[in-house]
C-alpha cells in the first residue's frame, strides 16, 4: 500500500517543475548576486526574473519584495521591524495566529508594546467590527492571518485592510496557508505587509518573502551586507528564490480547478466521517475555509493515539491538539474558538493536496471507524456532544 | 528517569518496540460494555485518576485474592504512552501469581518505565499515572474490608 499523505498544511513535496527550475542554480548559476562579474550577474538576473514573476502575482513593484528564510522570519521582520521603528505603541492581532506571530507579540509585550488578541467566533472567523473596536490612537500595527493553519478558516482580510488603511495603521497578513489557493493581490487585500513561504506551496523549504509596501519603514533584524534594500542582509538564497517564484506561478495558474477538486474531496471526507462515526464534530466554518482543510474532533479519545494507529497504516495526518506533535499543550486555536477542555484533546487535522485522490480518502474512511471504536472502548470517559463548546 | 537514548533532546517521539506492542495490543483490557459491567461487579476495588482537560484519565479495577492482585483490568483516555504504560502496569501487578498489595502500593512510574524500555522525555511525567490509579483501587479495596 502506498503512503497516504494528508498533512499538506505542514509541508508539501517539491513540485517536479520547481525541481527542474532550481536544478541549474545549484551547479551552473552558483555566483553571488552581489559580485561584479558574469557569474554574479547570472545569479542576480535569476533573482530579478523571479522577483518579476512574484510581483506580477502580488500586483506590486519589484522593490516591494523582500526575500527571507521563510514564514517565521518574514513574520518576525514585519512585526519586530514595525515595532522597533515606532519604539512603542499598541498592536492588534488574533488569538488564532500561528505561533510565530503570537510568540513575537509576547516578546514585544515584554518590550514596551501592548498587544490585543482578538478572539474569533465559534466558527473560527474574526469579526471585522471587533478589530475596529480594538483600534486605539496609539495602534501601530494590525496583524491577522489570511487563513488558519489548524482549522483552515479564511479571514476577511480586505475588509480589515480597508479599516486600517482609512486609519493609516499598518496592516500585516500571514498568507502562508493561503498562498497556494487564494488571491494574493496586495491592492485588493489592502495590506502593507504580507508573509508567504515556499514550503506550503510545493516550493523549497527555507525560503519566504515579505511584501513591504513602498513607504513602509522597517528596522532590519539582520545587519550586514545590505541586501534586499538593506531590510534583510545576507547572501540571497538564489535557488530558493527561483523555486519560490516557480511554485507560486504554478499554484496561482491552476488554483481555480485545483480548489474545486480539493473542496469536493474535502466535503466528501467531512460528510462521511460525520455520518459514519458518532460523536464527531467539524471544527471551523464549513464554507469559509481552505479547500484542503478538514479538522475533526473525535470525542472520548486522544488525538495522538489515533494518529499513531493511522501512521501504522501509512496514513499521515496531524493533531492540532494535546500532545500537539511534540508539545503537550492543547491547541490554542481550538481553545480560542471555545472547544472545551474535555473535548480539545481529540482533534485531528487532515489536509489534502495536489496528490490526494478519492481512493486515498476511501482507504482512510474504511479504516477510521474501527480505530476510533477500539480507542473509545478503551476510554473511561464519555463526553456529551452538548459539552463540546464552553 | 529512563528515556530512549534517541530521545535525549526530548524531541524524538518514537517509542520503543515494547511501548508500541502494548499500545497496539494492550493487555488486560475491557473488551465491551458487558465485560466492563461484569468485571466491575466482581472487582475488589476500583480507582480513577486524571481529567479529560489534562488529556489523561486512567481507571483501574482489581480483584484481590489472599492479599495478592489476581486480576487487573483498566481503561485509559490518553496518548500512546499513557495507554502502553497502563497496559504494562496491569501486566506487572498480575504476573507471577500476582503482586502482594503492599508491594503494589510501592509501585512507581520508574518501575513501569524501565519495563517499557523508556519513554520520550516529554511524555514521562504526564502519561504514567497508572500507578496512582492502582493505589486508588487498592485504597478502595482496603476501605471495604
Amino acid at each position: 500500500m502506498e503512503d497516504i499523505y494528508l498533512d499538506y498544511a505542514a509541508a508539501t513535496p517539491l513540485h517536479p517543475e520547481v525541481q527542474d527550475a532550481i536544478r541549474p542554480l545549484e551547479n551552473v548559476f552558483y555566483g553571488n548576486p552581489g559580485s561584479l562579474h558574469f557569474k554574479g550577474l547570472e545569479a542576480y538576473r535569476a533573482i530579478t526574473k523571479a522577483r518579476e514573476t512574484i510581483a506580477t502575482i502580488l500586483r506590486c513593484q519589484l522593490s516591494e519584495i523582500v526575500f527571507t528564510s521563510g514564514g517565521t522570519e518574514s513574520i518576525n521582520l514585519a512585526l519586530q521591524g514595525v515595532a522597533r521603528q515606532k519604539m512603542s505603541g499598541h498592536i492588534i492581532t488574533t488569538a488564532i495566529e500561528h505561533v510565530s506571530v503570537l510568540e513575537t507579540c509576547r516578546f514585544l509585550e515584554h518590550n514596551n508594546f501592548e498587544v490585543t488578541y482578538i478572539k474569533p467566533d465559534q466558527r473560527g472567523l474574526v469579526n471585522v467590527q471587533d478589530i475596529r473596536a480594538a483600534l486605539r490612537p496609539d495602534t501601530i500595527l494590525v496583524s491577522v492571518m489570511y487563513a488558519n493553519n489548524e482549522i483552515g478558516t479564511i479571514q476577511p482580510i480586505a475588509e480589515i485592510g480597508a479599516i486600517c488603511h482609512k486609519r493609516r495603521i499598518l496592516f500585516h497578513t500571514d498568507a502562508c496557508q493561503a498562498a497556494g489557493v487564494l488571491d494574493l493581490n496586495v491592492n485588493t487585500l489592502q495590506v502593507d505587509l504580507l508573509t508567504l513561504n515556499g514550503s506550503k506551496i510545493y516550493g523549497p523549504k527555507g525560503i519566504g518573502l515579505l511584501y513591504v509596501r513602498n513607504g513602509v519603514v522597517l528596522q532590519p533584524i539582520f545587519h550586514g551586507g545590505g541586501q534586499e534594500r538593506g531590510i534583510r542582509s545576507g547572501t540571497e538564497n538564489v535557488a530558493g528564490i527561483v523555486g519560490l517564484a516557480k511554485a507560486l506561478e504554478i499554484a496561482q495558474a491552476d488554483c481555480a480547478s485545483e480548489n474545486e477538486r480539493l473542496s469536493t474531496l474535502r466535503d466528501y471526507l467531512v460528510k462521511d466521517v460525520i455520518r459514519t462515526i458518532p460523536k464527531t464534530i467539524l471544527n471551523g466554518d464549513v464554507k469559509q475555509r481552505l479547500p484542503n482543510n478538514v479538522n475533526i474532533t473525535f470525542l472520548d479519545i486522544e488525538g495522538e493515539a489515533l494518529i499513531l494507529h493511522l501512521n501504522e497504516l501509512g496514513i499521515y495526518a496531524a493533531t492540532g491538539s494535546a500532545c500537539n506533535s511534540k508539545k503537550l499543550k492543547p491547541s490554542h486555536v481550538l481553545t480560542a474558538i471555545g472547544v472545551s477542555g474535555d473535548a480539545v484533546h481529540g482533534s485531528i487535522r487532515f489536509t489534502l493536496g495536489r496528490f490526494t485522490k478519492q481512493q486515498h480518502l476511501d482507504f482512510l474512511l474504511a479504516k477510521l471507524p474501527s480505530i476510533v471504536e477500539k480507542l473509545r472502548q478503551m476510554s473511561p470517559i464519555n463526553i456529551k456532544l452538548k459539552d463540546v463548546y464552553v | 528517569m529512563s528515556v530512549n537514548s534517541a530521545a535525549e533532546d526530548g524531541l524524538d517521539w518514537f517509542y520503543t518496540d515494547t511501548v508500541k506492542s502494548h499500545f497496539f495490543n494492550p493487555q488486560n483490557i475491557i473488551t465491551n460494555d458487558k465485560d466492563e459491567h461484569d468485571f466491575a461487579r466482581r472487582a475488589s476495588g476500583v480507582g480513577q485518576v486524571g481529567s479529560p482537560q489534562c488529556g489523561d484519565v486512567m481507571k483501574v479495577w482489581i480483584v484481590v485474592r489472599e492479599n495478592r492482585i489476581a486480576e487487573c483490568k483498566w481503561k485509559t483516555f490518553g496518548c500512546a504512552s499513557a495507554i502502553a504504560s497502563t497496559s504494562m502496569m496491569s501486566v506487572i501487578v498480575t504476573e507471577k501469581g500476582g503482586m502482594h498489595i503492599d508491594d503494589a502500593l510501592m509501585l512507581r512510574p520508574v518501575g513501569i518505565l524501565s519495563r517499557l524500555g523508556g519513554l520520550p522525555a516529554i511524555k514521562v511525567h504526564c502519561s504514567v499515572l497508572g500507578d496512582q490509579a492502582l493505589r486508588a483501587a487498592i485504597e478502595d479495596y482496603r476501605s471495604k474490608i
